[in-house]
C-alpha cells in the first residue's frame, strides 16, 4: 500500500478546485467567498506540506513515478506561499477592472497545482501532465482581462509559442524514451550512458522547452509581450510561481537523467546563462514600462539562477535555490510597489509615473529604493547575498569566465536601476497617488522589504534550509 | 569578552539615523533633526577618541577584535583595529560632525534626508577601516555607494544625475572584479579572514592576478590617473558636505585598502607591479597638477589636486620604506583635514555668491579677512610648507622614495613645485588683486558655525605640522611589522 500521506497536500487541493468550482457556479455572487475560501485552501495545503513531506528525506510513490524529497518539499512550500501573496494581493485590482470573479482563485489553484505534480514528478509522463495542467490555466489567466486587446493578445502570444515549446519537449522526452526504455528518471539515469547523437538531440529539445519556460535568453521573446499584456497581478504570478516550479524540474532533468551526460549539456547551460545575464541587462536599458522592465530584468535573473545550475555542484543548487527564493521575495515587494501606484482607479504602469515620487510618498519611494538596489545586488542588501552565493559556487568550480560576465552584467543592469531611482528621487514630481490601499498589500510591501533590508542580520537561517537539498 | 567598542562606533550612527526616520519631519524648522545628527556624531567621536587613548601602541596585533559566527561555518563577522586603521576611524569620526555642522548653510530642502544619509554614510565608512574580513569589508566597501550616490543626486548641482550615475558604476565596476578575488581568495585558502591570511599566505602564483583584482577597484576609488575622471565631475556637483566626506573619508578607504590588502596580502605581487604603481602614481602627480594648473572652477581645481596628493600617497606606499608607508598614511589624513577645509573654504564663498568660477572672485582679502586667513592657512598646508601637516607626509614619501627609486622620486619631486603653482595662484586669483566684481562687497565674513569648522580643522592641520609624534608613534610599530611581514615573505618565496 503507497503512503498516500505524503500526496495529501495535491489530493487536497484537486478536491477544493472542485469543491470551489462547484460552490461558485451554484451560488450567485460568491467570488468574495470563492476567494477567501481559497486562500484557506492554500494555507492548509502548505500547512499539510510542511507536516506530512517536511521531514522525509527522500521517498517515491507510484512505481516510483513521484519523488518526496527535502527539495520537493521545500519548493511546494515557497510555490504556495507565492501564490498565496499573489491571491491576497490581487483582489482590490481585480476589482478595479471588474473581472473578480470565481474563475481566478480557481485557475490560480489549478496551475499551483500542475506545479506541485511538475515539481515533485520522476516519470517524463508526470512531468508533462503538470507542466500542461499549469500551462494551460496560465494561458487563461494572462487573457483574463479578456475586454482588454493587450490582454487577450498577451494570452494568445503566450498560448501559440508555449505550446510550440511543449511539442518539442515532448518530442525530447520520446526521443530519450526511445534510447533509455523507460520513462522513469532512475532508470533513464542508469540507462543512458553512450555518447550517441540522436541522444544529444533529445536532452536538447527538452533543454530548450524548458529554457522557454523559464524564459532564458534565446527563447525569451514571448516574455516582455505577455508580462506587458497580462492583468498587474498575473504578471506578479508568472514571474515569481511557474519559475520556481519550472526551476525544480530543470534541477531535476539535469541532475537525475541527464547526469551522466554532464558534458554535452554543461555548455548549454553556461550559454544560457550568459545570454540571459547579458541580454537582460543590455534590453532593459531602453524600457519605458515598468512591466516590460521587470520582464528583461526577470530574464538577466534567472541568467544568475542558471549560473548556479551550470556547476553542477550541490553547492551550486542550492545556491539557485537560495537565488529563486530572494528573488521572489524581491519581485513580490516590487509588484507591490507598483499596484500602489493607482490614481481614481487607474494604474499607472510607465516608468514616467514614478517621476519625484519620493516628495509625495516618501515611505514608499524608500521601498523602491530598497527593492531596486536589492535588484542591483548592491550590498547590504538581500540581493547582494543571492549573487554571493551563486558566484561563490561558480568560482568553487573554477568557471572564472562565467562569474566575470556575470558580475560585469551587474553594473550594466544597475544602471538601469539606477535610472528608475533617479526619476524617483531626482525628477520633479508629479500628481498624488492614491493612499487607500488594501492592508494585504501593504502587508506584503512591508514584510518583504524588511526582509530584504534586514537579510544580513540572520544569513544563516535560509541556507540551513537549503542545505538539506542533495540531489548529486 | 569585553565591551564592543568597535561594534557600537559602527552602530551608533545608524541609531541615530533611525530615530531621525521615526522623528516628524517639519517643514522650515529641522533644527531638532541637527541636533540629534550632531550629538550621535559627537558621541562617536569622543568614543573614538577613549579607543585612540586605551589603544597599546606598542604592539602590531590587531585590538578591541570581535569576532562572532555570522554566516555559519563561512564569514565571520570580525573587526578591529590596529595602528593603522585607528587614525582613519578618528578622521572619519571627526570630520562627520563637522559635515554636519556645515549643512546649515549649503543644504536648503530635506535636511532630515541628508542627516540620514550622512550618518548612515558614518556607519558604513568606519566599517570599512575596522573590517578584518575580506567580506565585511567588501560589504561596507560597497554599501557606502547608496548613501552617497543620493547624496550627489538629490542634493547636487544642476548635471547632478550624470555625476552620480558616473561615481555608482565606475566604482561598482572596479569594485566587482574584488568580489571575485576575494570568493576566489576563500576557495583558494579556506577563509577569508584577514588575520589568518596574513599567516596563512596566498601561494605565489595566484598573487598577481589576485592583486589586479583588487587593484582594479582601490584604482578606481583612489582614484589614480586614469580612472580618475570621476573624481571632478562628483566633486563640482555634490554638494559642500558631500565633497568633503568624499575626499576626506571615501579616497582614503582606496589608500587603506592598498596598505592593508594588497601590501599584506599579496607582497609577492606588490613587488612586481610597483613599477607599475611608480609610474601611474607620477603621471598623476605631474599630469593632474598641470590640469589643476588651468581649471577655471576652484572646485574642480582642488578636485584635480586631490588626485596629485593621492599620486603621492599611492607613490609612498609602494616604496614599501619605512618612511614611504608613514608618510602616505600621513598624507592621507593630513589630506583628509585639508582638503575638507578647502572644499569647505570653497563651500563658503559659493553660498554667498553662488558661483564656483575663480574668475568672478578677486580682491576679497578687504571685505572677508578672516576668511581669507583661514584660507591661506589650508592653501599653505596643501602645498606642504614646512609647519602645516602636509609637510610632513610628503617630506616623508620623498624620502621614502629616494631610498627606493632616484629617478621617481626626482619627478614627484617637481610634482610639489607644481603643487605649489596652483594652489598659490587659486589664492591670488581669489583673495588679492583688484576688487572688479562689485557683488562682491556685500559679503560678509565667517559666520559662527563656519568660524568653528574651520578652527577646527585649522587646529590639527598646525598641531601635527609641529608635532607630529602622536601619529606616528601610532603607527610605526604596525607599519614596522607590515614591512617586517613583507620581507619575510619576499624572502621565502
Amino acid at each position: 500500500m503507497e503512503n498516500l500521506n505524503l500526496v495529501l497536500p495535491e489530493i487536497f487541493i484537486s478536491l477544493s478546485i472542485m469543491f470551489l468550482l462547484v460552490l461558485g457556479v451554484f451560488k450567485k455572487n460568491s467570488s468574495k467567498m470563492t476567494f477567501n475560501l481559497s486562500l484557506f485552501a492554500i494555507l492548509i495545503t502548505a500547512i499539510i506540506t510542511i507536516n506530512e513531506t517536511f521531514s522525509v528525506s527522500r521517498e517515491t510513490l507510484f512505481n516510483e513515478s513521484v519523488v518526496i524529497d527535502s527539495m520537493s518539499s521545500l519548493m511546494k512550500i515557497i510555490t504556495l506561499i507565492g501564490g498565496f501573496l499573489v491571491l491576497v494581493i490581487s483582489s482590490s485590482y481585480l476589482k478595479t477592472f471588474k473581472i473578480y470573479n470565481i474563475e481566478y482563485p480557481v485557475l490560480i489553484l489549478s496551475s499551483i497545482l500542475g506545479m506541485m505534480v511538475m515539481i515533485s514528478a520522476n516519470d517524463l509522463i508526470v512531468f508533462y501532465m503538470g507542466l500542461e495542467l499549469q500551462s494551460l490555466a496560465l494561458y487563461v489567466l494572462a487573457t483574463y482581462n479578456r475586454d482588454q486587446l493587450k490582454s487577450s493578445e498577451a494570452g494568445l502570444k503566450y498560448f501559440v509559442l508555449s505550446a510550440l515549446s511543449s511539442g518539442l519537449l515532448l518530442y525530447g522526452c520520446s526521443l530519450v524514451y526511445g534510447f533509455s526504455g523507460s520513462t522513469n528518471f532512475d532508470i533513464i539515469s542508469n540507462q543512458l550512458n553512450s555518447n550517441e547523437y540522436v541522444l544529444t538531440f533529445g536532452i536538447v529539445f527538452i533543454l530548450v522547452g524548458l529554457a522557454f519556460k523559464i524564459s532564458a535568453v534565446p527563447f525569451h521573446m514571448w516574455a516582455p509581450d505577455v508580462y506587458e499584456g497580462s492583468p498587474t497581478t498575473v504578471t506578479l504570478f508568472f514571474t515569481m510561481v511557474p519559475k520556481i516550479a519550472a526551476l525544480t524540474v530543470f534541477i531535476r532533468f539535469l541532475y537525475v537523467p541527464f547526469l551522466n551526460l554532464i558534458d554535452q549539456w554543461q555548455m548549454i547551460i553556461i550559454f544560457l546563462s550568459i545570454a540571459s545575464m547579458v541580454f537582460g541587462a543590455v534590453a532593459a536599458i531602453g524600457q519605458t514600462n515598468i512591466k516590460r522592465l521587470i520582464a528583461y530584468s526577470s530574464i538577466g535573473h534567472i541568467g544568475y539562477t542558471l549560473a548556479g545550475l551550470a556547476t553542477a555542484s550541490n553547492e551550486g543548487i542550492q545556491s539557485s535555490i537560495i537565488y529563486i527564493s530572494i528573488y521572489v521575495v524581491m519581485n513580490l515587494a516590487l509588484f507591490s510597489c507598483l499596484l500602489m501606484l493607482r490614481r481614481k482607479d487607474q494604474y499607472y504602469e510607465d516608468i514616467e509615473d514614478l517621476s519625484g515620487l519620493s516628495k509625495n510618498h516618501p515611505l514608499l519611494s524608500l521601498c523602491l529604493l530598497v527593492i531596486l538596489f536589492s535588484l542591483a545586488g548592491i550590498p547590504p542588501l538581500a540581493g547582494f547575498f543571492a549573487k554571493f552565493y551563486v558566484f561563490k559556487a561558480v568560482l568553487e568550480q573554477s568557471m572564472f569566465f562565467l562569474a566575470i560576465v556575470g558580475l560585469l552584467s551587474t553594473v550594466v543592469a544597475a544602471f538601469y536601476y539606477l535610472r528608475i531611482i533617479k526619476i524617483i528621487y531626482f525628477d520633479k514630481e508629479k500628481d498624488k497617488y492614491d493612499t487607500d490601499h488594501s492592508l494585504w498589500l501593504k502587508f506584503s510591501l512591508t514584510v518583504s522589504t524588511i526582509l530584504i533590508l534586514l537579510y544580513f542580520i540572520f544569513p544563516s537561517q535560509l541556507i540551513e534550509v537549503v542545505s538539506r537539498i542533495n540531489i548529486i | 569578552m569585553n565591551f564592543p567598542i568597535l561594534s557600537s562606533l559602527i552602530l551608533l550612527p545608524t541609531v541615530g539615523a533611525l530615530f531621525l526616520f521615526f522623528t516628524k519631519d517639519k517643514e522650515g524648522n529641522n533644527s531638532t533633526a541637527k541636533y540629534v545628527a550632531l550629538f550621535t556624531t559627537i558621541v562617536n567621536f569622543l568614543i573614538s577618541i577613549y579607543l585612540w587613548i586605551s589603544f597599546d601602541q606598542s604592539t602590531s596585533n590587531f585590538q578591541f577584535v570581535e569576532d562572532r559566527t555570522w554566516i555559519e561555518g563561512f564569514i565571520n563577522y570580525k573587526v578591529g583595529v590596529d595602528g593603522i586603521s585607528i587614525l582613519f576611524i578618528i578622521l572619519t569620526t571627526f570630520i562627520t560632525p563637522l559635515c554636519i555642522i556645515s549643512v546649515n548653510n549649503s543644504v536648503k530642502n530635506r535636511l532630515r534626508d541628508f542627516l540620514i544619509a550622512i550618518l548612515i554614510m558614518e556607519s558604513f565608512m568606519i566599517g570599512v577601516f575596522c573590517a578584518l574580513d575580506l567580506v565585511v569589508f567588501y560589504l561596507f566597501f560597497e554599501a557606502g555607494l547608496i548613501p552617497m550616490f543620493l547624496i550627489i543626486g538629490i542634493w547636487g548641482g544642476p548635471k547632478r544625475v550624470y555625476s552620480a550615475f558616473k561615481f555608482f558604476l565606475y566604482t561598482l565596476l572596479g569594485s566587482v572584479l574584488m568580489l571575485v578575488a576575494i570568493i576566489s581568495i576563500y576557495w583558494i585558502s579556506g577563509t577569508t579572514d584577514v588575520i589568518q591570511l596574513y599567516e596563512l599566505g596566498i601561494d605565489a602564483k595566484y598573487q598577481n592576478l589576485l592583486w589586479l583584482a583588487f587593484f582594479s577597484s582601490f584604482a578606481v576609488k583612489t582614484p589614480m590617473w586614469p580612472v580618475h575622471t570621476w573624481l571632478p565631475d562628483a566633486h563640482v556637483e555634490a554638494p559642500t558636505a558631500g565633497s568633503v566626506l568624499l575626499a576626506a573619508i571615501l579616497l582614503k578607504m582606496a589608500g587603506y585598502g592598498f596598505i592593508r590588502f594588497s601590501l599584506g596580502l599579496f607582497p609577492v605581487a606588490s613587488e612586481v607591479f610597483t613599477p607599475l604603481i611608480y609610474t601611474l602614481s607620477v603621471i598623476a602627480i605631474i599630469f593632474t597638477s598641470f590640469i589643476a594648473l588651468m581649471q577655471e572652477d576652484m572646485k574642480k581645481l582642488i578636485a584635480y589636486s586631490s588626485v596629485a596628493h593621492m599620486g603621492f600617497v599611492t607613490l609612498g606606499i609602494f616604496t614599501l620604506q619605512q618612511q614611504g608607508i608613514e608618510g602616505s598614511i600621513i598624507q592621507m589624513i593630513s589630506h583628509g583635514l585639508v582638503s575638507a577645509a578647502l572644499f569647505l573654504c570653497v563651500g563658503v564663498v559659493y553660498d554667498r555668491m553662488h558661483s564656483r568660477m575663480i574668475n568672478s572672485y578677486g580682491g576679497i582679502v578687504t571685505i572677508i579677512p578672516k576668511y581669507s586667513i583661514l584660507f591661506m592657512l589650508f592653501t599653505l598646508a596643501a602645498l606642504g610648507l614646512p609647519g602645516t601637516s602636509g609637510f610632513i607626509g610628503e617630506f616623508l614619501i620623498l624620502m621614502g622614495a629616494f631610498k627606493d627609486n632616484f629617478l621617481v622620486a626626482v619627478i614627484a619631486s617637481l610634482g610639489v613645485i607644481l603643487g605649489a603653482a596652483y594652489m598659490l595662484w587659486l589664492y591670488k586669483r581669489v583673495v588679492f588683486g583688484k576688487l572688479v566684481n562689485e557683488d562682491l562687497k556685500k559679503m560678509f565674513d565667517l559666520n559662527r558655525s563656519e568660524y568653528l569648522i574651520l578652527s577646527c580643522l585649522a587646529v590639527p592641520t598646525l598641531f601635527f605640522g609641529f608635532y607630529p609624534d602622536p601619529l606616528i608613534n601610532t603607527i610605526e610599530v604596525s607599519v614596522t611589522d607590515l614591512i617586517n611581514m613583507h620581507n619575510t615573505n619576499i624572502a621565502s618565496k
